[in-house]
């Protein structure tokens, strides 16, 4: 087997070998100490948990990524059309920026209890969903623009380029890598804003997403479904970033050293 | 000096200062003529690169009278300036995409312009995939695709190993004897200037103008064999001696 194979296999092998010893010791600590499930449940009772409220679990945690996905989506047109604004037009950066930084710097747990009072609650939750992701996109998105190469910037204006065609055919695929490391913080964050709405919203929520999931489920003591739908916000979070991380290698492998392994 | 007819262009007495008080230029002349093959030789931070960008139109005089032929004009940076998302043809009909317009058919043209540069079957690559030489022939050949009445060129081969200047200086000749436009070269490189050019203008230290004026009489085409005589090595002699006494006798 050569090097890099080598290396690939323990890339996979490892990790999995940590979490099978996690669980084990898990399940042992369990046994040995006859701890009750409802102060903690074993790994096969989650697994159980799992399977038995698939229907439930499985529905909230499409409302979730519903509305993780719908932040996401605003925060990425909000984010970018936002920098290029900014980037464009000096006033409407000057005017605005220091309020979407006051915005990003406020903890959205604090904001999410005075949404839920004038909004209704799906609206408040992608409004937090929202908040927190725009952010990343925007501050990475401005980065980009504002750092194409000098002498294209030159060569644009020798060929007397139209501001359009500067922002379309240079600034824009300029800072695509910018954007794109800004969408994949977005899509994590996205993800979290939605779930902290939810808690806020409590269990006087109506809402049935996976972070609703989570607090009912604490207050009936059901501890091995908290543990389940847990598990499946983490997997949530994970596919995001796969699925984001693939994005950004399928539009940047041509060009971008990022996305090209080098051979060593 | 005289004014020449024919100059396509011409600078009389400009000066540049930036904003941070740094005097680039002072009094800067000069007459280039149509055809003609004009190396602006001097060392690093005498303002020649500034003198080309007031030529292009890129950046604005604050004394003095620039006049230079307005549009189609084609400019070579040190770097290469290539956009890395395209591939060598997307970047060649940049001026195109941008609206320039070309004696012939854009497609026509960039297919032209690459073979002329020998990057034909590099059509399809993106920059990264190919070496500093090949970007920098591709930047060349953008230049040309609108086929220029003027090229300007500043330092293009600075930042290659000689072996490859060496090269690129004769396909630049070679293309140059082909199409018989203006270039205006800069460069800090005495070998290279005598090379390439009839003429050579020697730059003085910041704030750059003319110091002197040095013809190179030698037919085309050179070659290799040029390279190595002892006229080549003369002219080279004399270029430099030049080029101290313009620094203050300091090199």
């Amino acid at each position: 087997m050569t090097r890099t194979k080598k290396d690939r296999a323990l890339r996979i092998a490892l990790p999995l070998a940590m979490l099978a010893l996690a669980v084990l010791a898990w399940d042992l600590v369990v046994r040995a100490f006859a701890i009750p499930p409802y102060v903690l449940p074993s790994p096969a009772r989650v697994g159980a948990t799992l399977v038995n409220d698939a229907p439930l679990l499985w529905q909230s945690l499409k409302v979730t990524l519903s509305i993780a996905f719908q932040g996401f989506v605003l925060a990425a047109f909000g984010g970018i059309a936002l920098a290029v604004t900014f980037n464009q037009w000096r006033i409407a950066e000057y005017s605005l920026y220091p309020y979407a930084v006051i915005l990003q710097v406020t903890p959205v747990i604090a904001i999410a209890p005075l949404l839920l009072i004038y909004l209704p609650q799906p609206l408040a939750v992608l409004a937090c969903a929202w908040i927190v992701a725009f952010f990343p996109v925007l501050a990475n998105t401005t980065l980009g623009l504002n750092s194409v190469d000098h002498n294209l910037v030159s060569l644009f204006h020798l060929y007397k380029a139209s501001r359009w065609q500067m922002l379309l055919h240079l600034k824009l695929p300029a800072a695509l890598p910018q954007i794109l490391a800004g969408l994949r913080i977005a899509g994590g964050l996205s993800l979290i804003g939605a779930v902290v709405a939810e808690i806020a919203a409590g269990s006087a929520g109506a809402g049935s997403g996976l972070a609703y999931r989570i607090a009912e489920s604490g207050y009936r003591l059901n501890i091995s479904r908290m543990f389940a739908a847990l598990l499946l916000l983490s997997l949530a979070g994970v596919a995001i970033f796969l699925v984001l991380s693939a994005l950004s290698h399928m539009l940047l492998r041509r060009w971008h050293d990022s996305a090209v392994r080098q051979e060593r | 000096m005289t004014p020449r007819d024919g100059a396509i262009v011409s600078l009389r007495g400009v000066g540049k200062t930036f904003e941070n008080g740094v005097a680039a230029l002072d009094g800067l002349n000069l007459d280039i003529a149509e055809g003609e093959f004009v190396p602006l030789l001097g060392p690093s931070g005498c303002g020649k690169s500034t003198a080309l960008r007031i030529i292009a139109g890129l950046s604005e005089a604050s004394a003095g009278a620039a006049a230079a032929p307005a549009g189609n004009i084609g400019f070579v940076f040190q770097d290469p300036t290539l956009l890395p998302w395209t591939t060598m043809a997307g970047n060649v009909a940049l001026p195109f995409t941008l609206g320039a317009a070309g004696n012939s058919e854009p497609h026509a043209a960039v297919a032209r312009a690459l073979a002329r540069v020998a990057l034909s079957e590099f059509a399809e690559a993106y920059p990264r995939e190919l070496s500093g030489g090949m970007r920098m022939r591709a930047a060349i050949a953008r230049a040309l695709v609108t086929e220029p009445r003027l090229l300007l060129m500043d330092e293009p081969f600075a930042a290659l190993d000689e072996i490859t200047r060496f090269r690129l200086n004769n396909d630049l000749l070679a293309v140059w004897q082909e199409l018989r436009r203006t270039v205006v070269f800069v460069t800090h490189s005495v070998f290279e200037s005598v090379y390439l050019s009839q003429r050579i203008l020697v730059m003085t230290p910041r704030p750059g103008r003319v110091f002197a004026e040095i013809a190179i009489p030698v037919s085309y085409p050179r070659d290799e064999r040029f390279r190595t005589s002892a006229e080549y090595a003369g002219y080279c002699r004399q270029v430099s001696d030049a080029l101290s006494h313009a620094m203050g006798g300091a090199a």
